[in-house]
């Protein structure tokens, strides 16, 4: 008997095992992640007190530039050998089915940026403050950027070089999020209180949780034909 | 009212009436434009603090204005058509988006010219400088997804749903950008002075207001009427247009 | 067994970067019988069974599943059909046990244990080594496997012969044949004919027409 809940946590053991044997690739983004950050003091000025400054815009960017990097994963792998139709053609409903994707996708991509931030944030010399906001910003952040990803990304999963068009397309849909996340930590260290601006992130990522799955559910069944 | 509705759907009855109102849209877009061009550029009165230069907002604010508007009338076409399956909304969606991004980048073009005299920089990230330039990017990225698919219907749709998507976004990209000015800048520097204008200033903008949706329509149609045209290129109808008589 | 058909097609017309790939198709799959689409190379049988299988949405045409159209039962439609695609539809780091018992999370898939399908499709001591050290055959062999498993009566195959030995071929047949002799359907692509004479064809033009 299939069940709601079977297919759920169903799709989510499924691509985690996938995952799992593929540890490799887990890295992928974790390593960007990293070497971006490492760019930074090396292009622009290794000064504690510069690198400070710009310490929560650069770990935002790069946990940015890392998700879009991973979003590929999402549902090229499935189309590639046809189980994205398996899912399309399901009698369970698709958006609980692209849901799971996006959670087991976070927990492989976002969640290790989320936990590496704070070693980031020491190497740009972040103050002591700004170290909870980043953490707290960066999982409700990544989660829409997961999201929102999945959306672009179901819309391109059958094109040629649909990567580049993905980064293309989910650009702008991301930048609210930044400048949010972004805000929180600035505030936190320049000494003010972020919790209202923690709260619209979160209610972003509420509205975000709420609306994407439908969208990339509906953008799968087109996107799938090319 | 259902059966214009559906009427109205047809490719070949909108080619024939836009056919016959297009030289009367055309000829009330060009008078109010160079009426709009002559006076603002010509008659209305100096600014005070930026002298002459101040009159490329004759160009820059019905850009502006259209550059938005337009977005929302490509999003709207695209839901009609996704919604109601009507190949014309489909088609006036695809041909939406280039003009919408051409007056996208007008507005940033007329802009930065207008920054560079009266702000001694071309371009600087203020609130609306910035979101236009995320317009500009959400437009790009409609027609990079529409030449992308080998099916017109499938493009059809993943334009519509991403055109929807970019829609429910942009008044929060928009206010999110402008909170995001404000904290980086005292609020005392104004970009635009249109509020407190003086009304010798203010009647030519109208009118080039006014004449740019016009404008905008005209050409709407047209790209429109040029779409229609190669989409039914193997009907009857289109073939006996082609013909030389 | 009723007369009347399991999934019928009207007047179905489909365009691809504006050539039309067939137009005005009609036809039906009655309960008992295998359809086989036949063509040469291009010439829209893939795009024909995902309009079947509601993959590819319908511009122009009708599509009705036992009488109601489509649109109004889908939920139920997919609930009663099995497609199986030109690809495999294997997730090749997971075992062919792994990928079945996946699957039956996604659709009803109790006909039988996932490990009598393997055995009966031909994968016995197969089951556990992980699905991209297979060969094509026995990966197109993992994926029919489903059909032992499904319950549901319409089974929508888009090229199956691809890669089968003449083993997997009669194999292939005879789990056909046994689906249709207990009121099921089957629509089928493939370049190969099929022998048996149950088999009733619908052959796709080059040209954008169907005789049938």
């Amino acid at each position: 008997m299939t069940t709601l809940s079977g297919a759920f946590f169903g799709v989510i053991h499924r691509d985690l095992c996938i995952a799992m044997r593929h540890r490799g690739d887990l890295l992928n983004p974790l390593f960007f992640f990293l070497i971006v950050v490492t760019l930074v003091p090396l292009g622009i000025s290794p000064e504690p007190a510069r690198l400070a400054a710009m310490a929560p815009g650069m770990i935002w960017i790069s946990a940015l530039l890392a998700t879009l990097l991973a979003l590929d994963n999402l549902f090229q792998a499935d189309f590639a050998d046809g189980s994205l139709a398996h899912l399309v053609l399901s009698p369970q409903p698709l958006w609980l089915l692209v849901l799971a994707k996006i959670i087991a996708h976070w927990l492989v991509t976002g969640l290790p940026v989320v936990l590496f931030s704070p070693l980031l944030g020491l190497m740009l010399s972040l103050p002591d403050a700004g170290f909870l906001p980043l953490i707290l910003g960066l999982t409700l952040g990544t989660a829409v950027f997961s999201l929102l990803g999945a959306v672009g990304a179901a819309l391109t999963v059958a094109l040629h070089k649909g990567s580049v068009l993905l980064s293309l397309l989910v650009m702008p849909l991301y930048v609210p999020v930044l400048i949010f996340g972004t805000s929180a930590v600035q505030r936190a260290v320049d000494g003010m209180s972020y919790g209202g601006v923690m709260a619209m992130l979160a209610a972003a990522t509420a509205f975000t949780l709420l609306i994407a799955p439908f969208a990339a559910a509906g953008a799968l069944k087109v996107g799938i034909n090319g | 009212m259902w059966q214009w509705f559906h009427k109205l759907g047809s490719p070949r009855w909108f080619y024939h009436i836009s056919g016959k109102f297009l030289p009367w849209l055309a000829l009330v877009s060009v008078v109010l434009i160079v009426t709009g061009v002559v006076w603002g550029l010509a008659f209305a009165p100096q600014d005070a603090r930026q002298g002459n230069s101040f009159r490329i907002i004759y160009i820059h604010v019905p850009a502006s204005f259209l550059a938005l508007a337009g977005y929302y009338v490509m999003a709207a076409a695209g839901a009609v058509g996704m919604i109601w399956k009507m190949k014309l909304a489909d088609m006036v969606m695809v041909a939406a988006a280039p003009l919408g991004a051409a007056l996208t980048f007008i507005a940033l073009f007329t802009g930065a010219v207008w920054g560079k005299p009266t702000w001694g920089t071309y371009w600087i990230w203020d609130a609306r400088i910035t979101s236009m330039l995320v317009l500009l990017f959400l437009y790009i990225g409609i027609i990079a997804l529409s030449r992308s698919f080998s099916t017109r219907e499938t493009s059809a749709r993943a334009c519509a749903i991403l055109a929807l998507v970019g829609t429910v976004n942009i008044p929060i990209i928009y206010k999110s950008v402008d909170w995001w000015y404000t904290l980086h800048q005292p609020a005392t520097i104004k970009m635009t002075g249109a509020p407190s204008m003086h009304p010798d200033m203010f009647k030519p903008l109208l009118v080039m207001i006014l004449g740019f949706y016009c404008f905008y329509a005209l050409v709407l149609l047209l790209n429109t009427r040029t779409e229609i045209l190669l989409r039914e290129s193997r009907t009857t109808w289109v073939k006996e247009l082609a013909e030389p008589k | 067994m009723s007369s009347q058909p399991l999934l019928e097609f009207k007047a179905l017309t489909f365009e691809r970067d504006d050539w039309p790939l067939f137009s005005d198709l009609s036809g039906a799959i009655k309960a008992g019988e295998i359809l086989q689409i036949t063509g040469p190379n291009g010439c829209g049988k893939t795009t024909l069974l995902h309009i079947l299988a509601t993959i590819q949405p319908i511009n122009v045409g009708t599509l009705r599943w036992q009488g109601s159209d489509i649109s109004q039962c889908r939920q139920q439609y997919l609930a009663s059909m099995a497609f199986i695609g030109h690809k495999p539809g294997l997730k090749l780091s997971l075992t062919p046990r792994e990928n079945l018992q996946w699957l039956s999370k996604l659709q009803p898939l109790n006909r039988c244990t996932s490990a009598e399908a393997l055995v009966r499709i031909g994968l016995a001591g197969f089951e556990d080594v992980p699905c991209y050290t297979l060969s094509a055959g026995q990966l197109r062999r993992a994926a029919l496997a489903v059909l032992c498993m499904t319950q549901a009566r319409l089974w929508l195959l888009d090229e199956p012969l691809t890669a089968l030995d003449v083993q997997g071929i009669a194999d292939l047949e005879s789990l056909l044949l046994a689906h249709v002799e207990q009121g099921g359907a089957v629509a089928l692509s493939s370049h190969q004919a099929l022998t048996n004479p149950a088999v009733r064809t619908l052959a796709l033009d080059a040209v954008a027409e169907a005789q049938f």
